[in-house]
């Protein structure tokens, strides 16, 4: 089984075409992995898919950095 | 051989892969068809170029909808590469953020109002009028996506939902108008799609639980469901079909109270 961050960096190195050392916890998704707005909500929408989990809206605009989302997924999804 | 084979797409509104657009792009492409895509403005621009590469279409067109010159511009520009045109496609709407949430009368607006109506409805029309001079006489079919909360009310949907009335009401004077050229229009009503609009929508995944427990089916439609749909309707297969909206929604449309919600324990 992988670990949760494993996983997160899994899914942003396929939703954002990067390669996996540039996704680092400290990674801002926008301003180091080259996202727009459109890229943020489909890579919202893959983390929820890859760890069948819910994130609002409001939450989600706090999720910018690599390891905002690694510490969201932790704090939230009971199974992941 | 494909049932689409030699036959010329269009395709506006192709988002990402999860597009219900891009469902039908790759229906179509599997069944023989030649694909154009269009894009709405120069951010867009990139990704719907990279997901027409895979299709092996080169043809990537801007078109703002909101702009009657650049559907003119879009149709002079697309007749340099192909002298005909087969079938069209328009997957295409918006409304502002703020009426997709909450009672419809307490966000509704004129100006929110005039803009989904613009966007979601008369852009079809615009389309389909600029799109005349390359599909008559061909056997050609034009295609909207359209969705229950155009009949039924849905909590959120608000102003879309009349938007989208209007787009269903326009599939059949749209029908009516070029039926004369041997052109067919129809409309598919999709049942709910995690798609990048979807994402506009407030509350949308308990809409999507909702609708699981209700259509027959008892789960989610794809996009490929539609995209198969959307190739069967604007093939020749399809020659006798025109003004109609066809449900791909696992049958959600047809109930009317669900199993599901009653209790089994009642049961003598």
């Amino acid at each position: 089984m992988n670990t949760i961050e494993e996983r997160v960096k899994k899914v942003v190195v396929e939703q954002l075409g990067v390669s996996e050392d540039q996704v680092t916890m400290e990674a801002s998704f926008v301003d180091d992995l080259g996202a727009d707005s459109l890229d943020t909500v489909e890579l919202v929408m893959a983390l929820e898919e890859e760890f069948d989990a819910e994130i609002p809206d409001d939450k989600a605009e706090n999720i910018t950095k690599v390891k905002d989302a690694v510490n969201y997924i932790k704090a939230t999804a009971p199974d992941a | 051989m494909g049932f689409l084979s030699g036959k010329r797409a269009l395709i506006a509104g192709v988002a990402s892969n999860r597009s219900i657009a891009w469902g039908v792009a790759q229906a179509m492409h599997r069944e023989g068809a030649q694909l154009a895509f269009t894009y709405p403005n120069e951010k867009m621009k990139p990704r719907v170029e990279k997901l027409a590469n895979q299709l092996e279409s080169h043809i990537v067109l801007p078109c703002d909808v909101a702009s009657d010159a650049e559907i003119d511009g879009l149709f002079a520009e697309l007749g340099k590469s192909w002298d005909g045109l087969d079938i069209l496609v328009h997957s295409i709407a918006f409304a502002p953020r703020e009426e997709l949430e909450g009672l419809y009368l307490d966000t509704v607006t004129r100006q929110g109002f005039n803009i989904a109506h613009e966007i979601s409805s008369y852009s079809f029309a615009a389309m389909a009028r600029a799109a005349l001079p390359l599909m008559a006489g061909r056997n050609g079919a034009m295609l909207t996506l359209t969705y229950i909360g155009s009949v039924r009310s849905m909590p959120g949907y608000n102003v879309m939902g009349l938007a989208k009335a209007s787009l269903e009401a326009n599939v059949r004077y749209l029908a009516q108008s070029v039926g004369g050229k041997g052109i067919r229009v129809n409309g598919i009503s999709a049942g709910p799609i995690r798609t990048l609009a979807a994402a506009g929508i407030k509350n949308f995944r308990k809409m999507l639980g909702y609708f699981e427990k209700v259509a027959p089916l008892g789960r989610a439609v794809t996009i490929e469901e539609v995209g198969n749909t959307a190739a069967f309707l604007s093939s020749d297969l399809a020659s006798g079909i025109t003004g109609e909206i066809t449900y791909v929604d696992g049958g959600f449309n047809t109930v009317g109270i669900s199993a599901n919600f009653i209790e089994q324990d009642q049961a003598e």
